[in-house]
Protein backbone atom coordinates (compact mmCIF):
# COMPACT_ATOMS: atom_id res chain seq x y z
CA UNK A 1 0.00 0.00 0.00
CA UNK A 2 2.64 2.36 -0.70
CA UNK A 3 3.01 4.96 -3.14
CA UNK A 4 5.41 4.27 -6.55
CA UNK A 5 8.22 6.83 -6.56
CA UNK A 6 7.30 7.42 -10.22
CA UNK A 7 3.81 9.38 -8.94
CA UNK A 8 5.97 11.57 -6.87
CA UNK A 9 8.22 12.26 -9.83
CA UNK A 10 5.34 12.71 -12.55
CA UNK A 11 3.97 15.23 -10.17
CA UNK A 12 7.23 17.27 -10.06
CA UNK A 13 7.52 17.00 -13.87
CA UNK A 14 4.05 18.15 -14.58
CA UNK A 15 4.61 21.08 -12.56
CA UNK A 16 7.61 22.18 -13.26
CA UNK A 17 6.41 21.86 -17.19
CA UNK A 18 3.21 24.31 -16.16
CA UNK A 19 5.86 26.57 -14.70
CA UNK A 20 7.93 26.29 -18.02
CA UNK A 21 4.51 27.28 -19.94
CA UNK A 22 4.42 29.89 -17.78
CA UNK A 23 7.50 31.75 -18.14
CA UNK A 24 7.26 31.09 -21.79
CA UNK A 25 3.88 32.70 -22.46
CA UNK A 26 3.32 35.09 -19.90
CA UNK A 27 4.52 38.97 -20.31
CA UNK A 28 3.83 39.79 -16.96
CA UNK A 29 6.83 40.18 -14.63
CA UNK A 30 5.09 39.19 -11.44
CA UNK A 31 3.46 37.06 -13.50
CA UNK A 32 7.03 35.46 -14.99
CA UNK A 33 8.17 35.15 -11.25
CA UNK A 34 5.31 33.71 -9.81
CA UNK A 35 5.96 30.35 -12.58
CA UNK A 36 9.57 30.42 -11.66
CA UNK A 37 8.40 29.90 -7.99
CA UNK A 38 6.28 26.92 -9.07
CA UNK A 39 9.46 25.39 -11.16
CA UNK A 40 11.74 26.06 -8.27
CA UNK A 41 8.89 24.08 -5.84
CA UNK A 42 8.90 21.52 -8.32
CA UNK A 43 12.44 20.69 -8.15
CA UNK A 44 11.96 20.66 -4.22
CA UNK A 45 9.39 17.97 -4.63
CA UNK A 46 11.77 15.89 -6.68
CA UNK A 47 14.11 16.05 -4.12
CA UNK A 48 11.92 15.27 -1.22
CA UNK A 49 10.23 12.07 -3.54
CA UNK A 50 14.21 10.91 -3.61
CA UNK A 51 14.74 11.41 -0.09
CA UNK A 52 11.73 9.57 0.87
CA UNK A 53 12.58 6.54 -1.75
CA UNK A 54 15.68 6.08 0.24
CA UNK A 55 14.37 7.19 3.41
CA UNK A 56 17.36 9.50 4.04
CA UNK A 57 17.75 12.97 4.91
CA UNK A 58 19.51 14.44 2.18
CA UNK A 59 16.33 15.32 0.07
CA UNK A 60 15.19 17.49 3.01
CA UNK A 61 18.56 18.68 3.32
CA UNK A 62 18.80 19.95 -0.17
CA UNK A 63 14.81 21.27 0.25
CA UNK A 64 16.47 23.75 2.92
CA UNK A 65 19.34 24.93 0.31
CA UNK A 66 16.39 25.56 -2.83
CA UNK A 67 14.11 27.47 -0.21
CA UNK A 68 17.08 29.81 0.76
CA UNK A 69 17.66 30.27 -3.17
CA UNK A 70 13.88 30.78 -3.53
CA UNK A 71 13.99 33.84 -1.08
CA UNK A 72 16.91 35.25 -2.48
CA UNK A 73 15.57 35.44 -5.86
CA UNK A 74 11.98 36.21 -5.10
CA UNK A 75 14.05 39.58 -2.90
CA UNK A 76 15.88 40.60 -5.41
CA UNK A 77 13.18 39.42 -8.09
CA UNK A 78 10.58 41.90 -6.73
CA UNK A 79 13.10 44.60 -6.11
CA UNK A 80 13.83 45.04 -9.73
CA UNK A 81 10.19 44.75 -10.69
CA UNK A 82 9.59 47.82 -8.66
CA UNK A 83 12.46 49.60 -10.59
CA UNK A 84 10.90 48.43 -13.68
CA UNK A 85 7.66 50.19 -12.86
CA UNK A 86 9.14 53.32 -11.46
CA UNK A 87 11.18 53.30 -14.68
CA UNK A 88 8.42 52.18 -17.81
CA UNK A 89 5.23 52.84 -15.93
CA UNK A 90 4.18 48.80 -16.89
CA UNK A 91 4.78 45.16 -15.85
CA UNK A 92 5.01 44.17 -19.88
CA UNK A 93 8.45 42.53 -19.91
CA UNK A 94 8.39 43.56 -23.87
CA UNK A 95 8.58 47.09 -22.55
CA UNK A 96 12.08 46.45 -21.31
CA UNK A 97 13.85 44.85 -24.39
CA UNK A 98 16.10 47.38 -25.06
CA UNK A 99 19.12 47.92 -22.93
CA UNK A 100 19.69 51.00 -23.25
CA UNK A 101 19.46 51.92 -19.34
CA UNK B 1 -3.49 7.03 3.02
CA UNK B 2 -2.97 6.50 -0.92
CA UNK B 3 -6.05 8.37 -1.80
CA UNK B 4 -4.74 11.51 -0.10
CA UNK B 5 -1.78 11.89 -1.92
CA UNK B 6 -3.75 11.81 -5.17
CA UNK B 7 -6.02 13.96 -4.44
CA UNK B 8 -3.42 16.51 -3.39
CA UNK B 9 -1.56 16.18 -6.32
CA UNK B 10 -4.87 16.67 -8.46
CA UNK B 11 -5.38 20.00 -6.28
CA UNK B 12 -1.52 21.18 -7.01
CA UNK B 13 -1.77 20.23 -10.54
CA UNK B 14 -5.36 22.12 -10.82
CA UNK B 15 -4.27 25.31 -8.74
CA UNK B 16 -0.92 25.35 -11.05
CA UNK B 17 -2.78 25.49 -13.96
CA UNK B 18 -5.25 28.21 -12.67
CA UNK B 19 -2.68 30.18 -11.45
CA UNK B 20 -0.80 30.57 -15.10
CA UNK B 21 -3.96 30.92 -17.07
CA UNK B 22 -5.07 33.55 -14.67
CA UNK B 23 -5.33 37.46 -15.59
CA UNK B 24 -5.38 39.14 -12.05
CA UNK B 25 -2.49 38.77 -10.41
CA UNK B 26 -4.04 38.72 -6.92
CA UNK B 27 -6.71 35.62 -7.68
CA UNK B 28 -3.66 33.99 -9.57
CA UNK B 29 -1.72 34.28 -5.71
CA UNK B 30 -4.18 32.56 -4.68
CA UNK B 31 -4.50 29.70 -6.71
CA UNK B 32 -0.91 29.67 -5.88
CA UNK B 33 -0.94 29.62 -2.48
CA UNK B 34 -2.90 26.70 -2.98
CA UNK B 35 -0.96 24.46 -5.10
CA UNK B 36 1.74 25.06 -2.60
CA UNK B 37 -0.44 24.26 0.31
CA UNK B 38 -1.30 20.99 -1.27
CA UNK B 39 2.52 19.84 -2.25
CA UNK B 40 3.26 20.61 1.55
CA UNK B 41 0.45 18.16 2.32
CA UNK B 42 2.47 15.73 -0.03
CA UNK B 43 5.66 16.45 1.44
CA UNK B 44 3.80 15.14 5.29
CA UNK B 45 2.51 12.20 3.36
CA UNK B 46 6.08 11.63 2.73
CA UNK B 47 7.40 11.71 5.78
CA UNK B 48 8.75 14.55 5.98
CA UNK B 49 6.90 16.92 8.55
CA UNK B 50 10.06 19.60 9.20
CA UNK B 51 9.67 20.53 5.38
CA UNK B 52 6.14 20.65 5.40
CA UNK B 53 5.72 23.23 8.08
CA UNK B 54 8.83 24.53 6.24
CA UNK B 55 6.91 24.97 2.97
CA UNK B 56 3.98 26.70 5.17
CA UNK B 57 5.78 29.05 6.36
CA UNK B 58 8.14 30.81 4.56
CA UNK B 59 6.80 29.72 0.64
CA UNK B 60 3.11 30.38 1.46
CA UNK B 61 3.92 32.69 4.12
CA UNK B 62 6.97 34.72 3.62
CA UNK B 63 7.57 34.61 0.15
CA UNK B 64 3.72 35.19 -0.90
CA UNK B 65 3.21 37.75 1.40
CA UNK B 66 6.41 39.67 -0.12
CA UNK B 67 4.17 39.25 -3.72
CA UNK B 68 1.19 40.47 -1.69
CA UNK B 69 3.21 43.64 -0.80
CA UNK B 70 4.64 44.18 -4.13
CA UNK B 71 1.38 43.88 -6.19
CA UNK B 72 -0.25 46.40 -3.90
CA UNK B 73 3.03 49.43 -3.84
CA UNK B 74 2.28 48.65 -7.69
CA UNK B 75 -1.11 49.19 -8.01
CA UNK B 76 -1.60 48.49 -11.76
CA UNK B 77 -5.33 48.57 -11.96
CA UNK B 78 -7.54 47.25 -14.62
CA UNK B 79 -5.29 48.53 -17.38
CA UNK B 80 -2.52 45.51 -17.03
CA UNK B 81 -5.58 43.13 -17.03
CA UNK B 82 -7.10 43.78 -20.33
CA UNK B 83 -3.53 43.77 -21.64
CA UNK B 84 -3.02 40.26 -20.60
CA UNK B 85 -6.64 39.23 -21.84
CA UNK B 86 -4.95 40.15 -25.36
CA UNK B 87 -1.92 38.14 -24.77
CA UNK B 88 -3.98 35.26 -23.93
CA UNK B 89 -5.15 34.10 -27.37
CA UNK B 90 -4.51 30.68 -28.41
CA UNK B 91 -2.39 31.80 -31.39
CA UNK B 92 0.19 33.35 -28.07
CA UNK B 93 -0.37 30.04 -26.14
CA UNK B 94 0.30 27.48 -29.08
CA UNK B 95 4.00 27.64 -29.57
CA UNK B 96 5.21 27.49 -25.71
CA UNK B 97 2.23 25.69 -25.08
CA UNK B 98 3.05 22.43 -27.46
CA UNK B 99 7.06 22.69 -26.83
CA UNK B 100 6.08 22.57 -23.22
CA UNK B 101 3.78 20.11 -23.58
CA UNK B 102 6.21 17.74 -25.98
CA UNK B 103 9.13 18.42 -22.78
CA UNK B 104 6.84 17.16 -19.90
CA UNK B 105 5.44 14.11 -22.14
CA UNK B 106 9.07 13.03 -22.87
CA UNK B 107 9.92 13.46 -18.77
CA UNK B 108 6.70 11.14 -18.44
CA UNK B 109 7.70 8.80 -20.38
CA UNK B 110 11.16 8.24 -19.23
CA UNK B 111 9.95 8.03 -15.45
CA UNK B 112 6.68 5.57 -16.53
CA UNK B 113 9.38 3.32 -18.16
CA UNK B 114 11.56 1.52 -15.55
CA UNK B 115 9.68 -0.77 -13.07
CA UNK B 116 8.31 1.20 -9.97
CA UNK B 117 10.18 1.53 -6.66
CA UNK B 118 7.70 1.97 -3.44
CA UNK B 119 8.49 5.05 -1.54
CA UNK B 120 9.25 4.29 2.64
CA UNK B 121 6.56 6.25 4.71
CA UNK B 122 9.30 6.04 7.11
CA UNK B 123 9.15 9.38 9.28
CA UNK B 124 12.69 11.55 9.31
CA UNK B 125 12.66 13.59 12.23
CA UNK B 126 14.19 16.93 11.85
CA UNK B 127 16.82 16.30 14.55
CA UNK B 128 18.14 14.11 11.51
CA UNK B 129 18.01 16.84 8.87
CA UNK B 130 19.34 19.00 11.28
CA UNK B 131 22.85 17.28 12.23
CA UNK B 132 23.02 15.96 8.40
CA UNK B 133 23.03 20.05 7.83
CA UNK B 134 25.35 20.91 9.56
CA UNK B 135 27.98 18.03 9.48
CA UNK B 136 28.17 16.70 6.02
CA UNK B 137 26.58 19.77 4.16
CA UNK B 138 28.21 23.01 6.59
CA UNK B 139 29.91 24.59 3.31
CA UNK B 140 26.83 24.71 1.53
CA UNK B 141 24.99 25.86 4.71
CA UNK B 142 27.69 29.22 4.43
CA UNK B 143 27.52 29.51 1.12
CA UNK B 144 23.59 30.22 1.26
CA UNK B 145 24.12 32.39 3.90
CA UNK B 146 26.15 34.15 1.67
CA UNK B 147 23.65 34.06 -1.25
CA UNK B 148 21.18 35.25 1.72
CA UNK B 149 23.32 38.57 2.39
CA UNK B 150 24.10 39.10 -1.51
CA UNK B 151 20.61 39.06 -1.90
CA UNK B 152 19.41 41.50 1.14
CA UNK B 153 21.88 43.77 -0.05
CA UNK B 154 21.17 43.52 -3.70
CA UNK B 155 17.36 44.01 -2.64
CA UNK B 156 17.97 47.08 -0.78
CA UNK B 157 19.67 48.65 -3.32
CA UNK B 158 17.70 48.06 -5.48
CA UNK B 159 14.59 49.03 -3.90
CA UNK B 160 16.16 52.42 -3.22
CA UNK B 161 14.18 55.48 -4.70
CA UNK B 162 16.17 58.23 -6.47
CA UNK B 163 16.87 61.25 -3.77
CA UNK B 164 15.20 64.10 -4.90
CA UNK B 165 17.40 67.16 -4.68
CA UNK B 166 15.62 70.56 -4.07
CA UNK B 167 18.72 72.51 -4.32
CA UNK B 168 19.65 74.29 -7.23
CA UNK B 169 23.42 73.86 -7.41
CA UNK B 170 22.99 69.88 -6.09
CA UNK B 171 20.48 69.34 -9.27
CA UNK B 172 22.82 71.35 -11.94
CA UNK B 173 26.02 69.23 -10.41
CA UNK B 174 23.65 65.53 -10.87
CA UNK B 175 22.50 67.07 -14.36
CA UNK B 176 26.26 67.41 -15.45
CA UNK B 177 27.56 63.98 -14.12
Amino acid sequence: MTIPMQYGLLLAAILFCIGLAGVLVRRDVIFMLMSVEVMLNAAGLAFIVGGAARSSADGQVMFIFILAMAAAEVSVGLALIIQLYQKFKTLDADSASQLNG
Amino acid sequence: MNILFYIAALIAIFATVRMVTGTNAVHSLLYLIVSLLSVSVIFFLLGAPFIAALEVIIYAGAIMVLFVFVIMMLNTGSGGVRKEHELLKASTWIGPGITSAILCGEMLYVLLAPAFHPMNRIEIPPAAVGALLFSKYILIVELAAFLLAAGIIGAYHLGQKPKLSHHRYLKNEEAAT
